[in-house]
């Protein structure tokens, strides 16, 4: 396959995405599993839905919109969506949860209208919710390689203020830290990721990519670096190890990578359940 | 004559129509240790809270270092340590340095990573607190009694000149209530910090505070703890309700709830 991914363009892209993909997202990720913000990701991802589907109607409606990269809709609406997810929980300050089903549900709900307002591109549709291999088209690579460039940019200029946030919130304001500012870039950020990662991932199992590395990396790391480092280190594996099933066995790359990812997190939490009952027995 | 560093002149606020804090004034001044003291809801932390800016009166005025607060952008002067259980996130994989580093960050600017300093801040902090033993350990495997401390060592790693502290010893056991006043005191004493302190625990940090302010709703008693048993049992009564009463020992006056 290696030889296949420097002879084929689309290969090329797909690889390229889901390498670029398997840093951002678990990175990100880290950021929303400790500030226990896990469910926003899911709620942005159906949004991106809604902007997609209405993308692809638009394309088939209307001459001018025929060219469209529906990845642009997608962006704009995960954008707008953590946006008014934002205004929803300072408008339900005592319900803050709210924003999210709030969000979720008029993302499915748009997007199922537009679905069922076009006809004929339910395999278009099928490689967005799950992941496509073949799809990722030049354009889409740039894409992703410039959301990652903006992701990379805002963690190196913010990493401090953003471990402080998510460590005690309370505490980042009381310092005079722009915690406002930041969350608000954080969540601009998340909602690029989300739609930036469906097109390996789907959008159905973009938020996974987000969480269970960083999930398996919080069972063994010692410290906030690491568990970057490892989330990554997870990420990467599932990415790289998804892309050459789904290639071979003809299946859809969300699938594949979710499944390694949590394949993944079962295998260290044996070895971290194993490694305690060793030490237990040592001490006996 | 130097001004206070914090100066709060005719504070109300307001918390759904509801009265929280009518008319403080008061001023604490540099080398002070303060407990604020008052009855559950009295406005201790709402106080506390005003004076971080983290919330904003509804009428009168605060003064940070003789600027006033939304003016005063030496925020890494004033250094907070919050009630353990409301803010921390207990589970979060870190390590007892990279937690007390974040301190710095406002002080390292903005855009700017940590300067290759900040192990050697870190390790002074922690020495404050009797913690530089645990510098890699992760703070979540701490008991909460350590975990205040690291806290403290967050808020010392800047170089605060005065630290507020909101009930800072909730969970900790009788023991180590004990030895934490005693560390608060040296850090007065020793590092000549400025302390503020809303604390339930009257008996205990009565022995190392300087200043009482006794609030509920309004401030009652503000001044030096030895004329503290100048309050009359009205104002007592008013600041307590009925059951505190005044219990005399040997070389002072203690009050109890």
């Amino acid at each position: 396959m290696l030889e296949a991914i420097f002879s084929y363009e689309f290969l090329q892209n797909a690889f390229g995405a889901g390498l670029i993909i398997g840093v951002i997202a678990p990175l990100l990720g880290v950021f929303i599993v400790v500030r226990r913000l896990s469910l926003i990701a899911d709620a942005l991802s159906h949004v991106t839905l809604a902007g997609i589907a209405g993308s692809l109607y638009l394309s088939q409606s209307a001459a001018v919109f025929a060219s469209l990269n529906p990845l642009f809709l997608g962006i704009f609406a995960s954008v707008g969506g953590s946006v008014l997810i934002e205004r929803l929980r300072s408008l339900y300050k005592h319900y803050e949860e709210l924003a999210i089903p709030i969000i979720l549900s008029a993302g499915i709900g748009f997007g199922a209208i537009f679905i069922s307002l076009a006809q004929g591109f339910s395999n278009d549709l099928f490689g967005y919710l799950f992941g496509s291999v073949s799809a990722v088209s030049r354009e889409d690579f740039l894409i992703v390689a410039g959301i990652a460039i903006v992701v990379l940019l805002f963690i190196r200029l913010f990493f401090k203020e953003l471990f402080v946030l998510s460590f005690d919130d309370e505490y980042a304001k009381a310092s005079g830290l722009p915690a406002k500012w930041v969350h608000f870039l954080f969540m601009i950020v998340t909602a690029l990721v989300i739609a930036g990662s469906m097109r390996i991932v789907g959008i159905l199992l973009v938020s996974s990519l987000m969480t269970i590395p960083v999930a398996t990396a919080m069972r063994v790391s010692k410290s906030f670096k690491q568990t970057i480092f490892l989330s990554i280190l997870f990420g990467e594996l599932s990415v790289i190890t998804g892309l050459f099933t789904a290639f071979y066995f003809n299946l859809a790359p969300g699938g594949t990578i979710v499944v390694t990812s949590i394949f993944l997190l079962l295998v260290v939490i044996g070895y971290k359940k194993a490694a305690v009952s060793r030490k237990k027995g040592a001490i006996a | 004559m130097v001004a206070p560093l914090i100066e709060i002149k005719d504070i109300s606020f307001e918390y759904e129509q509801t009265k929280a804090l009518e008319n403080i004034s008061m001023s604490v001044q540099e080398g002070d240790f303060l407990a604020i003291l008052g009855p559950n809801g009295s406005g201790k932390s709402t106080l506390l809270k005003i004076m971080l800016g983290l919330i904003k009166p509804t009428k009168g005025s605060i003064k940070l270092f003789g600027v006033d607060s939304k003016q005063f952008k030496n925020r890494e002067w004033v250094g907070y340590v919050s009630q353990k259980s409301n803010s921390f996130n207990s589970g979060f994989p870190a390590t007892v340095e990279e937690v007390v580093a974040g301190g710095l960050a406002k002080k390292s600017g903005l855009f700017r990573r940590l300067p290759k300093s900040a192990r050697e801040d870190v390790k002074e902090a922690l020495e404050a607190v009797g913690m530089e033993a645990f510098i890699d350990r992760s703070v979540s495997e701490l008991s909460g009694g350590q975990q205040q401390r690291v806290f403290i060592a967050r808020a010392l790693v800047a170089k605060p000149k005065v630290l507020i502290l909101d009930e800072p010893t909730v969970g900790i056991d009788h023991q180590n209530v004990q030895s934490f006043y005693n560390m608060l005191a040296s850090l007065n004493r020793d590092k000549k910090i400025t302390l503020v302190l809303v604390t339930h625990d009257v008996d205990t940090v009565t022995d190392r505070i300087t200043h009482v302010a006794c609030l509920n709703q309004t401030i009652h008693f503000h001044g030096f703890k030895e004329q503290l048993h100048t309050m009359s049992d009205e104002q007592r009564e008013a600041w307590y309700g009925h059951s505190v009463r005044k219990i005399h020992h040997v070389g002072g006056s203690h009050s109890h709830a």
